[in-house]
């Protein structure tokens, strides 16, 4: 489903990625974990063209994002083709970024049209909401907000999500309920990457754990493998603190 | 003390005997200046009153005499003409002179910056003396091929009228104050918000109508009130223009009688019942983006 290859990428002389190789099968889900600055969150936005990588190939269900081959040249695409190609895949942000200025419902049918209204209500539904339909973000808790982000990119019908640090903005009672549905899409065949802290979520869900340090690629494998049984001595470095 | 022993004779409970502690009154602090101050701006307003009703230069029977005049109604509506069409070809302008100053194309960029930097360098009298005498510079108007031969030859004089002119002139001077008025709105909405549009794949264009221009709203339209009052204003320097808006129209009426104060007040109430007006919409207009803000 996702191949990254080779992914490379730097911010001025700050190299934030470095060869990074990844492949994520269809309805698996890998989760990214790692210290802060590793690349994390970078590698995620690669996915869906909201960073430009500087060398390396992203590619989602066999089509190159953001370029297009001709011979043996890469020319990136028009912006009208890259938004294109988003549309097939879901972004949820840490900070949420719900629009303000529409109720939830408004958000959720934003890129689809008003057409896909009962498909909309029935997102809400599954996510919990199908009372909060025409709540303004404002008048949400922060843990229902990300809830309407995550309906908000099904919304597309995406071949699959992404979902960057989703729990890291919110008050510790109400990571509970965005894990919760998070899992719900896992076991109904969603093919998800996750960029999180949780670690639980991960041993619990992921089929892969990736862990990233300073923009490599560290270690990849189950849970089983990565987490309880770390190879390399920054996993096991890293781990150590976070699961006090 | 005191205040707390009357307070307590005041729930007829013995003074020496100390009260239950949720039993305590409060007694709020007073603020004897606040009165003094005040019946002090008081007296002023009604010295000012007094003189209005009483000192017989004010002359309210000439002002009633011409506040609904034939002639001043007709200037009245040039002036409303002048500052509804500024406005919306001001807006117009500003709405595309601010995001070219955003885009990242260098040639947009600069154009814009040029505009908005001519514009409200030269003070809106010179100019509108300047589009007036167009014809000493061109005679003549032609669209056609660029450095080419032209299809379509106006002479300039038939083509940009004093009300021409006039207009012109509003609309380029209103449209580089748009212009910085609506940029200050869009760099006020988070760039959080198109990086969201954007993952959801919708199209540019629609980002900026649907996700970018509705929330920079709240920060344009304070300001594009505070524009468009400034407008209404600015329409009586087209007098000079010889168009007969109300400023001018008032300024023809007390050449002939004389009666200078009170035919200026009536251009000054009729621009502060105008501006009332503005203020009444600018209310109902910021009620309706502030959507989703209010709990």
């Amino acid at each position: 489903m996702i191949e990254l290859t080779g992914v490379t990428k730097s911010f001025g002389t700050l190299e934030v990625l470095h060869d990074v190789d990844l492949t994520v099968p269809a309805g698996s889900v890998t989760v990214i974990i790692g210290p802060s600055g590793s690349g994390k969150s970078t590698l995620l936005r690669c996915i869906n063209h909201l960073e430009k990588v500087d060398r390396g190939r992203v590619r989602v269900d066999g089509e190159l994002i953001g370029y297009r081959r001709v011979g043996n040249k890469l020319h990136e695409l028009s912006e009208r083709h890259i938004l294109k190609q988003r549309a097939n895949i879901g972004f949820v942000f840490q900070t949420f970024n719900l629009f303000p200025h529409m109720t939830a419902l408004q958000n959720v049918l934003e890129a689809v049209g008003k057409q896909a209204e009962p498909r909309g209500r029935e997102l809400l539904a599954r996510v919990g909401l199908a009372d909060k339909v025409d709540a303004y973000p404002r008048q949400l808790s922060g843990g229902q907000q990300q809830r309407v982000a995550i309906a908000r990119a099904l919304a597309l019908d995406p071949k699959l999500v992404l979902f960057d640090e989703p729990t890291s903005a919110l008050d510790p009672e109400l990571v509970g309920e965005v894990l919760d549905v998070m899992r719900d899409l896992a076991q109904a065949g969603t093919t998800m990457v996750v960029v999180t802290h949780e670690i639980g979520f991960a041993r619990e869900v992921a089929d892969t754990v990736v862990f990233l340090d300073e923009g490599r690629l560290v270690e990849q494998g189950p849970p089983s493998e990565v987490l309880d049984n770390p190879q390399h001595e920054r996993t096991r470095a890293f781990l150590s603190k976070v699961l006090v | 003390m005191s205040l707390l022993s009357s307070a307590r004779a005041a729930t007829g409970r013995p003074s020496d005997e100390p009260p239950p502690p949720d039993d305590l009154v409060v007694v709020p602090a007073r603020h004897p200046w606040r009165w003094i101050a005040a019946a002090a701006v008081l007296v002023l307003v009604a010295q000012f009153l007094h003189g209005l009703i009483t000192n017989p230069g004010w002359d309210w029977g000439t002002f009633f005499g011409y506040f609904f005049e034939k002639s001043v109604m007709d200037a009245l509506l040039i002036t409303l003409q002048l500052t509804f069409a500024g406005a919306v070809l001001g807006f117009a302008g500003g709405i595309v002179l601010a995001p070219m100053r955003l885009s990242k194309n260098p040639v947009l960029k600069s154009v814009s910056w040029g505009f908005i930097w001519v514009f409200r360098s030269v003070p809106l009298l010179v100019q509108l003396l300047f589009w007036a005498n167009l014809g000493y510079l061109y005679d003549r108007l032609q669209i056609g091929v660029p450095f080419g031969p032209g299809f379509f030859s106006f002479e300039t004089s038939t083509l940009v009228s004093a009300f021409g002119a006039a207009l012109l002139g509003l609309a380029l001077h209103e449209a580089a104050y748009a212009a910085e008025i609506v940029r200050a709105g869009i760099l006020s909405v988070d760039s959080r918000q198109l990086e969201a549009a954007a993952a959801l794949g919708i199209p540019r264009l629609r980002q900026f109508r649907r996700i970018l221009l509705p929330q920079a709203m709240r920060a344009i339209l304070p300001n594009a009130a505070n524009e468009l009052v400034n407008l209404l204003k600015s329409t009586s320097v087209v007098y000079v223009l010889a168009i007969g808006e109300l400023f001018y129209q008032v300024q023809v009426i007390y050449g002939r009688n004389g009666r200078v104060v009170p035919l200026l007040l009536v251009a000054t109430v009729w621009y502060v019942i105008l501006t009332a007006a503005l203020s009444v919409l600018q209310h109902y207009v910021e009620r309706h983006y502030s959507r989703g803000y209010v709990r």
